[in-house]
């Protein structure tokens, strides 16, 4: 049962009801991001060099095509989910809002599909 | 957005605040220049050196510098807001304690990042 009287539910006044689903999905990448972001930066600072072998080696090898994967896949959901809070804050037009809530979605989207693609490209042909 | 934010005295946990933000979205773009890369070493050793040449160059590794600063700062303020989120810290004097550790873990951090960064100097290596 709803307490919401059907003017304030017609005139989209209240809970979208999806308010904390947004706000734990950040806290959750965020805290799995803390381990793998500082493992995948410390791991490319510290290669001696960054030629083409030594990088595409270090990528195929072991797990870690699977966490890199992964971190791109989480960093791509927390920047959407972050990026859009800024849009929703500081974007008042709805048509401007809404182009641009639409562009960050399709953005990281595409971002996450090329991300794990070069990652089992280059993992994969290593074993091939 | 509020309007009335102006009438506030200015403290320096406003400005780390609006940081996370600017850090944020500076990742965002750091994220993009990371998949390039990648997406250039899924290419191949010829678009991976050609790549190369302006990711390693001068104005590159500035960038890249840039980057990584705003993770560093991104990655310690986001801690603080994690503490925040299990109910820690909240008092006024944590706050700006905390505020503080941040800033001075920022730099240690991002001064061992940039030393690794520039270590082989610029150019494509």
């Amino acid at each position: 049962m709803s307490l919401r009287s059907p003017l304030s539910r017609v005139l989209n006044h209240g809970t979208a009801r999806s308010g904390v689903s947004h706000w734990r999905s950040q806290r959750v990448s965020a805290t799995a991001l803390v381990p793998l972001s500082a493992w995948v930066v410390i791991s490319l600072l510290a290669l001696p060099t960054r030629n083409y072998a030594l990088v595409s080696a270090w990528i195929a090898s072991g797990l870690h095509p699977v966490l890199l994967a992964l971190t791109i896949l989480l960093a791509a959901w927390h920047a959407w989910l972050g990026l859009a809070v800024v849009i929703e804050d500081y974007v008042e037009q709805s048509l401007p809002k809404l182009l641009l809530l639409l562009l960050n979605a399709f953005a990281n989207g595409l971002l996450a599909a090329s991300g794990v693609y070069a990652v089992l490209r280059i993992a994969l042909r290593s074993v091939a | 957005m509020s309007p009335h934010l102006t009438v506030y005295r200015w403290a320096y946990t406003m400005t780390l605040s609006i940081l996370h933000r600017v850090s944020g979205i500076a990742l965002f773009m750091a994220l993009i220049g990371m998949i390039f890369w990648l997406m250039a070493a899924a290419s191949g050793q010829a678009a991976y050196t050609e790549a190369m040449r302006t990711f390693a160059s001068g104005p590159g590794k500035c960038l890249a510098a840039v980057a990584l600063l705003a993770l560093c700062f991104h990655f310690f303020n986001g801690l603080r807001h994690l503490a925040w989120d299990l109910g820690w810290g909240f008092e006024r004097a944590q706050a700006r304690r905390s505020a503080l550790m941040v800033l001075v873990a920022t730099l240690l951090a991002a001064v061992v990042c940039f030393y690794f960064l520039f270590r082989n100097g610029t150019g494509p290596t």
